[in-house]
């Protein structure tokens, strides 16, 4: 038996949706190495998060209760604990935000072996994973010769579970050692306030490094304003400061949906499709033909963004300014 | 009050558009090596802070074979004191460089230099394993915070207040005792651009070079229980049509494409 040991997460009183992919990605695994499937839901509204997470699938629900939101501190400690407890093999946490918190924690404290944001198992007696390096261009697999091991998974590849369950859900005695909690929560911040609303518009111009330079930006104005369109970006552009935080489409910026999404510039990481990938159609503007932007675009100009971009503003009678 | 600031460097590689694999990795023609973007940043944070306050000394630590001495110069460039490489045949030939074993070399430099504040960037955008900075802390016994986006140091007082940026917005606003591991997220400042003069005196900044040895470690913290079997370029998962023809002909397809869809009346 191979058991694993799947982390739930929530925030500010509601239940992530990476938790239910983690009941999916923690099934995946443990059907591969042939094992039950545990899941840990810790602190806030245990019970009500348990009863949310008792999804198909679910072998056993082990509820921590200490706190409200998230702490590393707690969430480490109760996680290696359950591990030991239950002699779980595998732990599996999410690679959200958090999961880059607490999950090397954890392998640190177990000893066990960490592999990052994996997006596919399988096993061959040993268990390989796969994930992706230089900004999704290639996937490598990489082998764990040890029969544990801790993972985290790229949070919205597998699919959130459905089907009632019926895991017996019981509270979990952790033994949190207050000494150990060296950093405490204050409180949230709304970001990225203000008075254009992106994730409102049906018509999106997205610009991303491709554009190079703050002086280049006019070009994708005078699209913008050719075509009544709305512009927003990746993120390199608003950490430059080129463009306010509201403008920033992707996991920590906003989540986007509108009829016609122009990518321009823009290589497609992950972290920007976690924003994007709900539109309508995209549209990829981007010299490199290999970019993963074009594993979802459905139309593609693989072509120069300055020599495009003047040609399409002309379409549309736009005046095109000098760059 | 004296303090010490260590910023974990890595260079990392960049994959030109075409590209081909070879054996377990893209053949060397096609990569070019730069500076981590987020160590960047890390770096832009702790030359600030060395600026606001009297007295902070700001080390880089770096695993890297000679040719990323290039990189760590800029780090110098921009304002860091002085840094150290560690590198050597065992870690050169190593299978599979873990986020364990780059930790356990890290933390050894952490032992000698004895910094108040370790900073480190939120990943490494080729490997992106998103790991080594927590793992240190966890191994030197400091505290932490992960993807950092802004940063207010009570020194005397021994507490960083931080942001850490959570996913859609939000943003989560916390106190860690220190000494602290921070690993910081693109954007918290603006990444000053090295000038001439600092390049010039990066050249005289003592830069060591030290083996596995020398941080008093032996080979074994190159071995890993991961090893990596193969790499290769996915299946491309879309089936894009995709315009041709020149950037006219290209941009009138595109025209009329959102002309029949209804998005744009012009
Ligand atoms: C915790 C975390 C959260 C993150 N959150 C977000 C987020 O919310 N949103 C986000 O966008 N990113 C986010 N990122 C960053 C993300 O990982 C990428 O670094 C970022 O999305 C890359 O932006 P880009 O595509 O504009 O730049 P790059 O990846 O550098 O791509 C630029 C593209 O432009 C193309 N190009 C260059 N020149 C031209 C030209 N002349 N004509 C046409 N094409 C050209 C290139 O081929 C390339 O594909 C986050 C990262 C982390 C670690």
């Amino acid at each position: 038996m191979s058991d694993v040991l799947a982390v739930t997460e929530h925030r500010r009183g509601e239940l992530r949706d990476v938790s239910l992919e983690m009941v999916s990605a923690g099934r995946d695994l443990a059907d591969e190495m042939g094992g039950d499937l545990h899941l840990a839901v810790i602190s806030g509204d245990v019970d009500a998060y348990a009863d949310q997470v008792n999804r198909e699938g679910v072998d056993a629900i082990h509820t921590v209760e200490y706190g409200e939101e998230f702490n590393h501190d707690v969430y480490a400690q109760a996680v290696e604990q359950l591990a030991d407890d239950l002699d779980a093999e595998y732990v599996l946490m999410p690679n959200s935000v958090n999961g880059l918190d607490y999950a090397p924690a954890v392998a640190e404290g177990l000893s066990l072996p960490l592999v990052t944001d994996v997006v596919d198992f399988s096993a061959d007696g040993e268990l390989e994973v796969t994930r992706e390096q230089y900004g999704g261009k290639v996937e490598t697999t990489i082998e764990v010769s040890e029969d544990r091991a801790a993972i985290t998974t790229r949070p919205a590849e597998w699919p959130q579970a459905e089907g009632q369950g019926d895991a017996e859900v019981s509270a979990f005695d952790a033994d949190i050692d207050e000494s150990q909690i060296q950093s405490t929560v204050t409180g949230f911040e709304e970001v990225a306030g203000g008075d254009v609303d992106i994730s409102e518009a049906e018509f999106l111009v997205s610009i991303g490094r491709g554009i190079e330079e703050e002086e280049n930006l006019p070009l994708i104005e005078a699209l913008v304003e050719a075509t009544d369109a709305t512009l927003s970006s990746s993120r390199p552009i608003v950490d430059n400061g080129w463009l306010p935080a509201n403008r920033q489409v992707g996991q920590s910026g906003k989540v986007v949906t509108p009829d016609v999404y122009i990518a321009i510039g823009i290589s497609g990481a992950v972290q920007h499709v976690a924003g994007m990938k709900g539109a309508d159609t995209i549209v990829a503007i981007n010299t490199d033909p290999n970019a993963p932007i074009y594993d979802l675009a459905d139309y593609g100009i693989e072509d120069d963004l300055f020599d495009v971009v003047p040609a399409l503003i002309e379409e549309f009678g736009g005046e095109v300014p000098d760059v | 009050m004296s303090m010490k600031i260590l910023v974990t460097v890595t260079e990392v590689a960049e994959v030109e558009d075409e590209f081909e694999v070879a054996g377990d990795d893209i053949a060397e023609q096609y990569l070019e090596y730069d500076l981590n973007e987020w160590d960047d940043y890390a770096i832009e944070e702790a030359v600030q802070i060395s600026e606001e306050n009297d007295d902070v000394e700001v080390v880089t630590a770096t695993i890297g074979p000679e040719r990323s001495e290039e990189t760590i110069r800029m780090a110098l460039a921009k304002g860091a004191d002085r840094a150290v490489r560690v590198w050597d045949d065992a870690i050169e030939s190593a299978d599979y460089l873990d986020t364990d074993s780059k930790a356990d070399l890290l933390a050894a430099v952490v032992e000698e230099e004895d910094p108040d504040l370790v900073l480190s960037g939120v990943q490494s955008a080729d490997e992106a394993n998103g790991a080594t900075g927590v793992t240190l802390a966890e191994k030197i016994g400091f505290q932490w915070a992960a993807v950092v986006n802004d940063l207010d140091l009570d020194i005397e007082g021994g507490v960083a207040s931080v942001h850490r940026e959570l996913e859609g917005g939000v943003e989560e606003l916390t106190d860690v005792e220190s000494p602290a591991v921070l690993t910081i997220q693109s954007g918290i400042n603006e990444p000053r651009y090295a000038s001439l003069r600092g390049i010039r005196q990066a050249q005289q900044k003592p830069l060591d070079v030290k083996t596995i040895d020398d941080v008093g470690l032996d080979e074994s913290v190159v071995d890993s229980p991961l090893a990596q079997t193969s790499m290769y370029e996915p299946e491309s998962e879309g089936d894009a049509t995709i315009w041709s023809g020149g950037p006219e002909e290209e941009a009138e397809q595109l025209a009329e494409f959102l002309r029949d869809k209804g998005v744009v009346d012009a």
